[in-house]
């Protein structure tokens, strides 16, 4: 499996007049052909704000102040936010799905209107052949008398249906990526499971990777291959799936596994509670963001800026951002 | 967890809840909305009952016709052994102080205008529990040092507290009049994850300090509501459809729906997921206004046989005081 896109050093800041928000600070990530990937935080972490960038759509006060975007053999930060170069990509080979259904469609155009819309720009088609590829699409992500279905209007649709027409739309132009932005938070708990499950059968079908950014451990663990964890603009955990979720050395992602209940825990399990609050990003002291809530920290913590992510020894896949020696201590046993 | 005793301190039988829905300049009624539709469940003092469903089951409304907040139009509310479903207002007031509700959302439940002591005593006025200006300040600083927090912030104004701190003013305001029942309606669903931990636990600690203090806990999250409550029940469509003790609905889940909804969440652990059954549902939540005739879920269910479609099945205690509403379930005995 060859690599699609490599993320280097991805800064993204927002000027506000409390000082400047370093959403993005540093990040670096790869997604390889037809994989899961997962993007896990907390609101806050920069996990949205570093997928829009890749798609280059931060308005001001953000910009993205450095940093490269690969992908195709091209710097994708060197296109125009709106030149022709990115609106070839943004769409048609790069595709997002975002978390509000209800708001991410527009209420006055029918839903055939804004399936077709993409495939008559990206993909050329006329009027007709759009319309027969859309009422095909809909049927794919399982909703029902497509045909009828195509001239109604977002309102029309229950939120789970929207969410169906939206990643509809986001393979409609046979992406190579396909970004799902919390796709069903705002959803119940079954139709969530729909709507994944469909998203994992759509992307294998279309040969399509997949990143999910959520900040639910659960749908990462189901779903993704890869994990990349953030915190404070910054990826402070990666790895495959199983070894972090085995085996996680940052004090964070220890922390996230400790303090969510789990549907198959002992009776009496206490949950571990991360101490303090997420930090405020607005002038970040050059050390860890994680050292006020951390039970691990060592005197280095203090003294130096946060290390660059390194492997854990003896694996290749598996990277920290943390000094503290983390191996000793291994999280709660994982199994029941 | 706590001394419990086996005393009922709230009982509700066969509660039901319908909405009218109108139309015309005469506001003739059409139909109803049948928001809750026969649901009896007992909590004990000092119990915790999770009541667990996804949007629109008719999960809160049950705990707002607990509080009298509205007015059921059918079955009993007995709490402390008086029925409070036909109770005139002057004497719900009374009751009033004897229950307390915890919100959702704590930038919203809290008046921005009033100080964060003035949240918390205000109920202490109200329902006349203290004398003297000195026992007003000293319960209401008793109230922030049990949830937590530092009574010399008594003076600040909610937007100077962060969400986690703010549900910790909610939980002191509820806890002001020493209530023997405290229904929480999704407290930590607004909260960020690493937070979520911190008022769960608070939750449970002041079970363990308070005696004889039951929770209703209304929360669409399957694991939280399984980690904190003794028993839970399921809800779908304004029924429950089982009831039964925290730990048997993971291990022995009786009802379809129970089963299809514990599937769909998933669990933070790749290696548990592998071996997971899943059962992916079929359509969406009918509409409660056209309830399916017969058993509420039998349209979507897997395990539906005709006869479904006919009886509609109550609760049934199948031993050990696990209670389900399924013809399908050996053991449940068709009552002519």
């Amino acid at each position: 499996m060859g690599e699609l896109l490599r993320v280097n050093n991805l800064r993204t800041y927002f000027k506000t007049e409390a000082g400047i928000v370093k959403a993005v600070d540093g990040v670096s990530y790869h997604i390889n052909e037809q994989e899961i990937v997962g993007l896990v935080g907390e609101s806050g972490c920069g996990k949205s704000v570093s997928q829009l960038s890749v798609m280059q759509l931060i308005n001001p006060p953000g910009k993205i102040v450095g940093g490269e975007v690969l992908f195709e053999g091209h710097d994708l930060l060197k296109f125009e936010p709106n030149g022709p170069e990115m609106r070839s990509i943004r769409g048609a080979k790069i595709a997002m799905i975002f978390q509000e259904p209800m708001t991410s469609l527009n209420p006055v155009l029918t839903i055939g209107q804004q399936l077709t819309e993409m495939l008559v720009l990206h993909m050329r088609m006329n009027e007709e052949a759009a319309r027969k590829r859309a009422i095909e699409l809909m049927s794919m992500v399982g909703i029902p008398a497509a045909e009828k279905r195509i001239d109604d209007y977002p309102h029309n649709f229950s939120g789970g249906m929207r969410q169906r027409v939206m990643i509809a739309m986001g393979l409609s132009c046979n992406p190579k990526i396909l970004i799902a932005d919390e796709p069903t938070t705002a959803l119940d708990v079954t139709t969530q499971a729909q709507l994944l499950e469909l998203m994992k059968d759509m992307v294998q079908r279309f040969r399509t990777s997949l990143v999910i950014v959520t900040h639910n451990l659960g749908v990462v663990a189901r779903y993704a291959n890869r994990i990349y964890v953030m915190y404070a603009g910054k990826i402070v955990e990666s790895g495959s799936t199983k070894d972090i979720f085995r085996n996680p050395r940052h004090p964070y992602t220890m922390g996230l596994l400790r303090c969510v209940p789990r549907l198959d825990e002992e009776e009496g399990r206490k949950l571990v509670p991360i101490p303090g609050l997420p930090p405020n990003l607005i002038n970040m002291p050059p050390t860890c963001a994680f050292l006020p809530r951390c039970s691990y920290k060592v005197e280095k913590c203090y003294k130096e800026v946060w290390p660059e992510l390194s492997p854990v020894e003896g694996d290749t896949e598996h990277y920290i951002r943390c000094y503290a020696d983390t191996k000793e201590r291994v999280s709660e046993p994982a199994k029941r | 967890m706590n001394q419990r005793s086996d005393e009922i301190l709230l009982d509700v039988q066969d509660l039901k809840m319908y909405f009218p829905v109108t139309r015309g300049l005469l506001r003739r009624k059409v139909a109803d909305v049948k928001a809750v539709d026969g649901v009896s469940f007992k909590l004990k003092r000092g119990e915790t009952l999770g009541l667990v469903g996804e949007s629109g089951c008719g999960k809160t409304t049950v705990g707002r016709c607990i509080l009298g907040l509205y007015k059921p139009t059918a079955g009993k509310i007995l709490f402390e052994g008086e029925d409070i479903a036909t109770m005139p207002e002057k004497k719900l007031r009374k009751i009033r102080s004897r229950m307390a509700l915890i919100f959702q959302d704590p930038y919203s439940s809290l008046d921005p205008r009033q100080s964060a002591g003035s949240i918390v005593g205000e109920p202490l006025k109200i329902h006349r529990m203290v004398s003297t200006k000195q026992e007003y300040n000293e319960r209401v600083e008793q109230l922030f040092r049990i949830v937590g927090l530092d009574p010399s912030m008594a003076d600040r104004y909610p937007h100077e507290f962060s969400g986690g701190q703010r549900q910790r003013i909610g939980v002191a305001r509820a806890l002001a009049c020493n209530p023997p029942l405290i229904v929480c309606d999704e407290p930590i669903s607004a909260l960020d994850v690493s937070i979520q931990a911190q008022i769960i636990n608070l939750l449970e600690e002041l079970q363990d300090r308070v005696q004889g203090l039951s929770y209703l806990f209304i929360a669409h999250d399957l694991s939280v509501v399984r980690h904190i409550s003794d028993r839970v029940a399921v809800v779908y469509l304004g029924h429950i459809v089982e009831i039964c003790r925290s730990r048997e609905l993971y291990e022995n889940p009786l009802h379809p729906y129970t089963r299809a909804l514990l599937s769909a969440v998933p669990i933070a652990d790749p290696f548990v997921e592998e071996k997971r059954e899943r059962i992916i549902l079929k359509g969406e939540v009918p509409s409660p206004l056209n309830p399916p005739p017969g058993c509420p879920f039998h349209p979507r269910c897997f395990e539906a046989i005709a006869e479904c479609s006919q009886i509609s099945p109550g609760l049934q205690d199948i031993g050990g005081g696990h209670e389900v509403a399924c013809i399908r379930v050996p053991g449940y005995r068709i009552s002519a």
